[in-house]
């Protein structure tokens, strides 16, 4: 997706994870035969690093890669493409030997923490299995390292007696943690790990990870789709969309001034506690297209308010958006079956401007409605496809540096284009 | 004018082997026609009891209404039977619950489903029937329906499926229509989208609307008034700008504070929610709370007490953005400056006139009754905070 491969203007040797171009695919199959018919790219080149002692958040909506991308990183799932450096090896690389060494270094924390363990063994047997696994023999010894652990995270030594289902769901976190802990490793990566608790609850966790993390030197990426908590949270972000890194940089720059129009999408999605600053959403029409069959381009241009008209033609981009979203209805077939009586109401339902002032998009625009209307449906698709094109659909942009100083993956952003005043002022 | 709802003292238990659970243990709230009212609370809180109740959806047994009152137009729907209560539930009170997954038959097309929903309660020939959903499947804004109502539920998104069981509990044009956690399930885009159409039909069709949620982000969005809930019963209510200015009960505020994202400052609240079989005597927040007092441990939970706004005695301030910095240096100097502001007797007199029904922003809060004053803590609190 980008000729930088890191994307990042910082020196490497920081970084303790370094995660350049990672792909993974997975293939559909269909029919009798199970044939491959096509790809669901999940993650589809991805590039970031987490430096020593830094938190670094993936943030997206459910189906964007964030996971997947966590699980291949880790090899828990095989990565399709890519390289993912680790204290400066590539682990794609690694044998079972030194596979099991990095096991030990990285550990993950999950979302749900209830299925997390089993049910049949007490919570000192659970935080203390990957000791066994890695070779610490003396029971004693473990017994030592729990009791530890479990005053570490909050809770009491003698609670390793106990069964998971005695703890509630931020306590069951807690041990989950002691869990991920008990190798000493160097980076933690936790998979949403509040984000099935309350936000009373959430926010011990989330204070938990925070002084453990400052305690041991731990390197942490942590994903969610909540910006809240990645905000509260993390050091750096990178805001995923279908499978890529749409932005990346330093929490704060990005959340105080979002290059990308989808992060600003985003962030305005969140309902603010402030009654006062009700309905100031910026709000996406339809929804995230199918990871098997992703847009051409840039993957966001079928929902992006900001989507960019072609330079022939004198139209704002809020109409732009409202004729493309039109041109994508006529491609799918949405208004064939006499489903338009008159151009007026074809209008109406896709609220198109009575007329536009451009004349070429007036003349292109009236041909498709009265296509539509006498059911020529194709031909109309035709003729809107021939005139209302952008360079969101043709290109795929490249992480660029942006004026605000971070990362953005967006044409408003290539040099020879003016980048709109919303992104300069702030 | 009478509420479309009025729910009083309302009290559901739930008896099981290792005791009754209180889950909704005396809450009293209104909803107007045209308003939205919501039921915020955390898990455990009784938010979700407390609208199944209305209709019975409670499992009974093991659960039971053991008191209280819930008046909808004038009928009281807590003395009725399950059976006579089908006839309210998809009719006159709708429900959208928070897995749309949960809502809809897989085996069935969506078009059938709310077909079924609107002959349920309407004597409609089924090819009538079909016209209305088709419209309703329109207006709540699934695109193309002539070729989606013969879809199956596994082809529609997360969004598409909420708002398809939006539709069918509007099948009836009901007067009120109950959401419990409509849009948690959701993405923060989707779940927008999915706010600003149950705002817009509301105002269409001027129905009350209660809605359950823990997110107190949504709660801004669409409230007109907040009853907020923290173990069984109403720890304060008001109307939502009020609340949100003023948050008053030291529960409200802790969990304004703990919201992810307001600064790098992390609060909590510390303890863990009461043990519902065995309730805390006075306050059930009194355990966690830092302001509790002698009197908060003993009695009843505390009667509701007016909060005053302006500068009276018992009127908090706004909560800051949670960056306090060298919080006990600030605080210290804050004290000086506001005990002096915060002359008692101040207010004394709002609280005897305290009116009967949830209206007003009301506390149930012993330190905004009429014998204590804002301890010195709570205003430094305060104080800090307009500091910023």
């Amino acid at each position: 997706m980008t000729e930088d491969p890191v994307g990042d203007a910082a020196p490497t040797e920081e970084a303790l994870l370094s995660v350049r171009g990672l792909e993974k695919h997975y293939p559909v199959r269909e029919g009798l035969l199970r044939r491959v018919s096509g790809q669901v790219k999940a993650v589809d080149g991805v590039s970031f690093e987490v430096r020593e002692g830094e938190t670094f958040g993936l943030v997206g909506e459910s189906g964007c890669g964030k996971s997947t991308t966590a699980t291949s990183l880790l090899r828990l799932e095989e990565p399709t493409d890519g390289e993912v450096y680790f204290d400066g090896e590539d682990i794609t690389e690694y044998d079972s030997t030194a596979e099991k060494r990095f096991r030990r270094r990285a550990q993950m924390v999950f979302q749900d923490p209830t299925s997390a363990f089993d049910p049949r063994m007490t919570v000192g047997e659970s935080v203390a299995e990957p000791l066994s696994i890695h070779g610490v023999r003396e029971t004693h010894r473990r017994n030592e390292i729990v009791a530890d652990l479990l005053e570490r995270v909050g809770l009491d030594a003698s609670d390793a007696h106990r069964y998971p289902h005695e703890f509630s769901g931020g306590q069951k976190q807690r041990i989950a943690l002691a869990r991920a802990l008990v190798l000493n490793p160097d980076l933690l990566v936790a998979d949403e790990p509040v984000s099935a608790l309350d936000v009373s609850v959430q926010a011990e966790i989330l204070s938990l990870l925070d002084s453990l993390q400052s305690e041991l030197g731990l390197s942490m990426l942590l994903i969610s789709h909540d910006l809240g908590v990645v905000r509260q949270v993390c050091d750096r972000v990178g805001v995923m969309y279908l499978g890529e890194i749409v932005e990346k940089g330093p929490t704060e720059e990005l959340f105080a001034s979002p290059q990308h129009p989808y992060t600003e999408a985003l962030l305005s999605s969140i309902p603010s506690p402030d009654p006062d600053e009700r309905g100031e959403t910026v709000e996406l029409t339809g929804d995230v297209p199918d990871p098997s069959n992703p847009p051409a381009g840039c993957s966001f241009h079928t929902r992006c308010p900001r989507v960019i008209p072609p330079d022939d033609l004198d139209v704002e981009t809020d109409a732009f958006r409202t004729l493309l979203d039109f041109r994508f209805a006529v491609e799918a077939g949405d208004l064939e079956d006499g489903a338009a009586p008159d151009a007026e109401t074809v209008r109406a339902d896709y609220d198109l401007p009575a007329s536009l002032g451009d004349e070429a998009a007036e003349r292109a625009l009236a041909g498709a409605v009265d296509d539509v209307v006498a059911g020529e449906g194709e031909r109309a698709a035709d003729r809107l496809a021939e005139t209302f094109t952008t360079v969101c659909e043709r290109e795929g942009p490249a992480l660029t540096e942006t004026a605000a100083g971070h990362l953005a993956a967006c044409h408003l952003h290539e040099t020879e284009r003016a980048v709109p005043e919303r992104y300069v002022s702030e | 004018m009478a509420p479309l709802l009025s729910v009083r003292d309302l009290q559901t238990y739930f008896h099981t082997d290792e005791g009754t659970v209180r889950a909704v243990d005396g809450v009293s709230f209104d909803v107007d026609a045209g308003e939205t009212v919501c039921l915020v609370g955390e898990s455990g809180s009784g938010k979700t009891v407390a609208c199944e109740s209305i209709t019975k959806l409670v499992p009974m047994p093991p659960g039971e209404i053991e008191g209280g009152e819930i008046r909808f137009d004038g009928e009281d729907l807590a003395a009725k039977s399950s059976g006579e209560l089908q006839g309210y539930r998809g009719g006159r009170i709708g429900h959208v619950f928070q897995n749309p997954l949960g809502a809809l038959d897989p085996v069935y097309t969506i078009g059938d489903q709310v077909v079924e929903a609107i002959r349920l309660h309407q004597d409609v020939s089924k090819a009538d029937a079909r016209d209305q959903a088709a419209d309703l499947l329109d207006r709540v804004g699934i695109g193309d329906v002539e070729d989606r109502i013969d879809d199956y539920p596994h082809q529609f998104s997360g969004g598409m499926k909420q708002r398809v069981v939006v539709a069918m509990a509007l099948a009836c044009d009901p007067d009120l229509l109950i959401a419990d956690e409509p849009t948690t399930a959701l993405d923060v885009t989707i779940q927008a989208q999915v706010l600003r159409l149950l705002a817009e039909l509301q105002e269409e069709r001027g129905m009350g609307l209660l809605f359950v949620t823990h997110d107190l982000g949504v709660v801004a969005e669409i409230a007109d008034r907040v009853v907020v809930m923290y173990a069984g019963k109403v720890m304060e209510t008001g109307d939502v700008h009020e609340v949100f200015d003023r948050p008053s009960h030291p529960y409200t505020r802790a969990l304004l504070r703990c919201l992810p994202g307001r600064g790098r400052a992390f609060e909590t609240i510390g303890g863990t929610l009461p043990d519902p079989t065995d309730p805390p005597a006075g306050c059930r927040f009194h355990p966690r709370c830092p302001h509790a007092v002698e009197g908060c441990r003993t009695d009843d939970q505390p009667a509701f007490h007016p909060v005053e706004d302006g500068a009276g005695r018992n009127s908090p301030g706004p909560l800051g953005d949670g960056e306090t910095g060298d919080g006990t240096a600030a605080a210290g100097a804050a004290t000086d400056g506001t005990a002096a502001d915060a002359t008692p007797a101040e207010g004394r007199q709002a609280a005897e006139t305290a009116a009967d029904g949830p209206r007003d922003h009301e506390v149930s809060c012993l330190l905004y009754g009429p014998d204590h004053s804002l301890p010195p803590d709570l205003l430094a609190e305060h104080a800090e905070v307009d500091d910023d």
